[in-house]
């Protein structure tokens, strides 16, 4: 009876202060012609020691070891410092909920309000949120705020050089609003901005860019924030909060909405989740931002205290008005990437960011010059790159593996993808690859 | 004994010059940073972090913590919320190698383990559900909820048929007319009823072809189970529409019926509540759905595939559902979380799973019999997992639900939730969940009784031991004070611990 308390002499205590004869009794209120006679079809119950020794047989010995991780597409293997899990996994935190107690969540309340201000000191924002629920869904709850801002709802003008599966996300969430999401052109792994002036008009809300973009290369922001600004649509640009030691703030270009992926902070792999949704803009917009905002008041003796804000935009008290159906944050991934960036602070960010790019550069000079393939894009890129492969791609990928590494995603899984791409693979390299493991890698795959 | 200094917000406690992280040199040869990147993307100035040592942070946080109340620590009676027991086990698995450290561009052939669990987590879901097709794409609950109802749009769309409305009822949560809205549906919200359920006769008055969905919670918000529910499915089929459940109660009825069989098209699971998450101080969770067959092709995806390959052995792989009306995320889906879902399920097995339900309806029912001389239960004298008293019968001496959960914070309870449900006034709603005991229960009640039992004005100035005391909302949504600001420090920093009135202590 895994984590239960009541014995038989206690049950039938609380029976009779109850006055029924049997729990089962106390289902009286579910119709008979619906009440189950049967147990559910699932599993037999495994004790801890069972599950234990099963897990570690499926997940390990069961399964190929994921060897040395040089993949990229939107999570990457970074560093986590020991203090990032030594805190989370505190139960005063991660067994807590939202701090509707304002009194009895003050821990949890300063947390996030730090993860506001650091999210808005490494974007250069006004304000941040206290996190959405992931990179992908960010995007989209920020072109439906640009929409609110702008008052404008029929068009929506999208980098080509997003990431596939953010734009997939944000097809998905615009599918039955009439909001029509039109593509720019991609010259070279940019975006076209020259050709895209037709596509923004005076019906655009908001004109996105990524950037560093998926590819991995490097956009012109200014020139997006320039036309957008000109049409009267607002500027959103997808970020890496792993460059920000060394690349330009969005607010450094003027841009309205900075929405991220915050797994660089911090955040394990995890097979994709959970991962944490970054967002920050310009204090006029805060109104009709999405997600909780914690701000700072005081109690009725004066002392500083945080407080749940805003909560009129929010779906508890708007509901069908809300800003959106929103209702939780990611509490935990946001407290995690707040010990990161108090741990790296500006200099070990600036150090992250510089070891990625130079490491990376390594990387794809020693892949090209080894003949394994040629960059697809040859122009400047952050921590990732398109190396278009000389073999075909899968061989590349199988070489790896039996090498011990792990490179990817190959761009033929993405099918909005042109075609021409469909020979490449993606390869980021973070800080936390040596010259040993990169040489390797060129070696095997070269060999 | 707080350390008051720790305690200071991180940007108050930076000093330049401390390191905390510090990353090996650079051990490949090439050009320096400059020569990489153009100067028109290279940042001008370091960002602007504060600058502190290792040991400035732990205590820092640790002492954060210290100002929470949480599962681990208090009974959080917090009604709608499940805040039952977090297995440290679960926290143990779920940081395992082969999970923790798998990037989700992870071929399928090489993470066949994981990929057969999170099979299994699907399958039971829809067992558990009686609804057999399910995506464990969805974030939360509400992404949930809005992942189902543009199911139900691509549905509709793909039989030519333009339906606009979703009912829901007037105790329904915020997210369901919150998503209906985002789904591009319009939002009709049914008169409260006398008896606490679905108000049968506007319901009918509004159905008609131009209806999609009825989102309904089962057992609803006053933790009442909807015993028309299965009149209601039929009266919703009839003109073709799809009952929608939102699943945030199923712990009151695991195993003992399912949202399949009383009518429901589609659902979604709060793996947080149900499957105790944990609930990370206000999220990750993960929002799995589950529908019937004949909307499983219009899933948001990817979903997990099983196959038998030439020897007849499993083999597992990512799929995108036929006509899946797409993607709602980057990637598959809040993993970590659905596995410790998983791991709750297959540690419970079916009558483990039933029984958790049992207790935490008996653990409801007690809570109700003891406290319904004390407190007005408006919706009768039984409850599922939870229930809603009311403070109105205390209005007369001038105490509000409010002051009933500030004080109870001084006697070491979370507060249940107030003010929700909106259809009952001054609100208190109560859920034990099953992972309490009956001391803890006899504990609690007495509480409240001698809470009850003091002077009002005392109360009105509760809690009297948290670090702070009522803080000004109206304040904070007038002048928002939103990230670190050196010209918002407070005035008074020291806690006045000299004015705690002697008998404040518990």
């Amino acid at each position: 009876m895994a984590y239960l308390f009541a014995t038989e002499d206690e049950q039938r205590q609380m029976l009779d202060a109850i006055g029924v004869d049997s729990i089962e009794d106390l289902f009286d209120m579910i119709p008979e012609s619906i009440r189950r006679q049967t147990e559910l079809e699932l599993p037999p119950a495994l004790t801890e020691l069972e599950l234990d020794q099963r897990l570690r047989t499926a997940l390990t010995s069961a399964q190929a070891s994921t060897g040395v991780c040089f993949m990229g597409g939107g999570a990457y293997d970074h560093f986590i410092p020991a203090t990032v899990d030594e805190i989370c996994s505190r139960g005063e935190f991660y067994t807590a909920y939202t701090p509707y107690q304002a009194e009895a969540s003050q821990g949890t309340l300063q947390a996030f309000f730090e993860f506001q201000s650091l999210i808005a000191e490494l974007t250069g924002l006004d304000v941040a949120n206290a996190s959405l629920y992931e990179g992908a869904s960010a995007l989209a709850e920020a072109i439906l705020m640009a929409m609110r801002c702008t008052r404008r709802e029929k068009r929506v003008v999208v980098a080509g050089t997003l990431h596939p599966e953010y734009r997939q996300t944000v097809q998905t969430y615009l599918k039955y609003l009439q909001c029509e999401l039109v593509e720019t052109e991609t010259v070279d792994g940019v975006a076209d901005w020259q050709r895209a002036t037709s596509l923004i008009n005076n019906e655009t809300a908001a004109v996105v860019v990524q950037h560093p973009n998926f590819f991995g290369c490097l956009e012109d922001v200014a020139e997006v924030v320039a036309q957008a600004h000109r049409a009267g649509a607002l500027a959103i640009q997808v970020f890496d909060p792993s460059s920000l030691g060394i690349l330009k703030r969005p607010a450094d270009y003027g841009v309205d909405i900075a929405v991220a992926e915050g797994q660089s902070l911090g955040i394990p792999l995890q097979y994709g989740g959970p991962y944490l949704g970054l967002m920050a803009c310009r204090e006029e917009f805060v109104r009709r931002m999405p997600g909780r905002l914690i701000g700072q008041t005081t109690d009725n003796q004066g002392r500083r205290a945080f407080v749940l804000n805003l909560q009129t935009r929010e779906q508890h008290i708007r509901r069908d008005k809300a800003t959106s159906n929103i209702c939780t944050n990611q509490g935990l991934m946001a407290l995690r990437a707040a010990v990161y960036l108090a741990q790296l602070g500006p200099h070990g960010f600036r150090e992250l960011g510089e070891l990625c790019c130079r490491k990376a550069n390594y990387a794809a000079e020693q892949l090209t010059a080894a003949g394994v393939g040629s960059l697809a894009f040859p122009r400047s890129f952050f921590k990732e790159f398109v190396l278009n492969c000389h073999r075909p791609v899968a061989e590349l990928v199988e070489r790896a593996a039996r090498a011990g590494f792990q490179v990817g995603p190959r761009l033929s899984q993405f099918p909005s993808l042109h075609n021409s791409l469909d020979n490449c693979l993606l390869i980021a390299v973070t800080e936390k690859r040596t010259r040993e493991e990169i040489d390797l890698l060129v070696a095997a795959l070269a060999g | 004994m707080e350390n008051r200094i720790a305690v200071r917000l991180l940007q108050e406690q930076g000093v330049p010059g401390r390191r905390a992280t510090t990353f090996p040199e650079c051990d490949v040869p090439g050009p320096e940073l400059d020569a990489l990147i153009g100067r028109q993307h290279l940042a001008t100035a370091p960002c602007d972090l504060p600058e502190l040592a290792e040991g400035d942070i732990i205590r820092h946080f640790v002492s954060l913590s210290q100002r929470n109340m949480s599962v681990d620590t208090h009974f959080y009676p917090l009604g709608s919320c499940t805040m039952k027991y977090n297995p440290k086990r679960h926290e143990r698995w779920a940081g395992l190698s082969g999970l923790i450290d798998v990037h989700p561009y992870a071929e399928d052939s090489r993470i066949q383990g994981l990929l057969g669990m999170l099979y299994e987590m699907q399958e039971m879901l829809g067992e558990i559900a009686g609804l057999p097709a399910v995506s464990l794409h969805p974030a939360a609950g509400a992404h949930g909820e809005f992942a189902a109802l543009l199911t139900a749009q691509a549905y509709f769309a793909s039989r030519g048929e333009h339906r606009t409305k979703v009912i829901f009822p007037a105790s329904a949560h915020g997210t369901n007319p919150a998503s209906a809205s985002m789904a591009g549906f319009e939002c009709v919200q049914l008169k409260p009823s006398a008896n606490g359920f679905v108000n049968l006769e506007d319901l009918k008055q509004q159905l008609g072809p131009d209806v999609a969905v009825f989102m309904v919670t089962n057992p609803n918000t006053l933790g009442l189970f909807e015993g028309d529910i299965q009149e209601i499915s039929r009266l919703l089929h009839e003109v073709g529409g799809l009952v929608y459940i939102d699943g945030a109660n199923m712990n009151a009825i695991l195993g003992k019926t399912r949202p399949g069989d009383f009518g429901g098209d589609m659902m979604h699971y709060n793996v947080h509540k149900t499957f105790t998450g944990p609930h990370g101080a206000g999220g990750p969770g993960a929002g799995p759905i589950a529908v019937r067959d004949f909307l499983a092709d219009f899933l948001p995806g990817p979903v997990i595939e099983r196959r038998l390959n030439g020897q007849g052995e499993p083999e597992y792989r990512l799929k995108t559902p036929a006509r899946s009306v797409g993607r709602l995320r980057s990637f598959l889906g809040n993993i970590g979380i659905l596995l410790r879902g998983y791991f709750y399920i297959r540690t419970l097995g079916a009558r483990g799973l039933r029984e958790a339900s049992e207790h935490a309806v008996l653990n409801a029912n007690y809570l109700l019999a003891r406290l319904s001389d004390v407190l007005s239960v408006p919706h009768g004298q039984r409850c599922m997992h939870e229930f809603v008293a009311s403070a109105t019968s205390l209005k007369s001496r001038g105490l509000s639900a409010m002051d009933i959960a500030k004080r109870l914070l001084d006697y070491g309870f979370h507060a249940p939730t107030v003010y929700f449900p909106l259809v009952v006034p001054e609100a208190i709603m109560i859920e034990p969940t099953e992972t309490e005991s009956k001391a803890t229960l006899d504990s609690f009640i007495e509480t409240i009784r001698t809470i009850i039992a003091e002077d009002a004005d005392f109360l009105h100035r509760a809690p009297y031991t948290t670090p702070v005391c009522r803080p000004d909302e109206v304040k904070a949504a007038r002048e928002p004070i939103l990230i670190y600001c050196p010209c918002a420090a407070p005035e008074t920093e020291e806690s006045p611990l000299g004015e705690v009135p002697a008998h404040a202590s518990v």
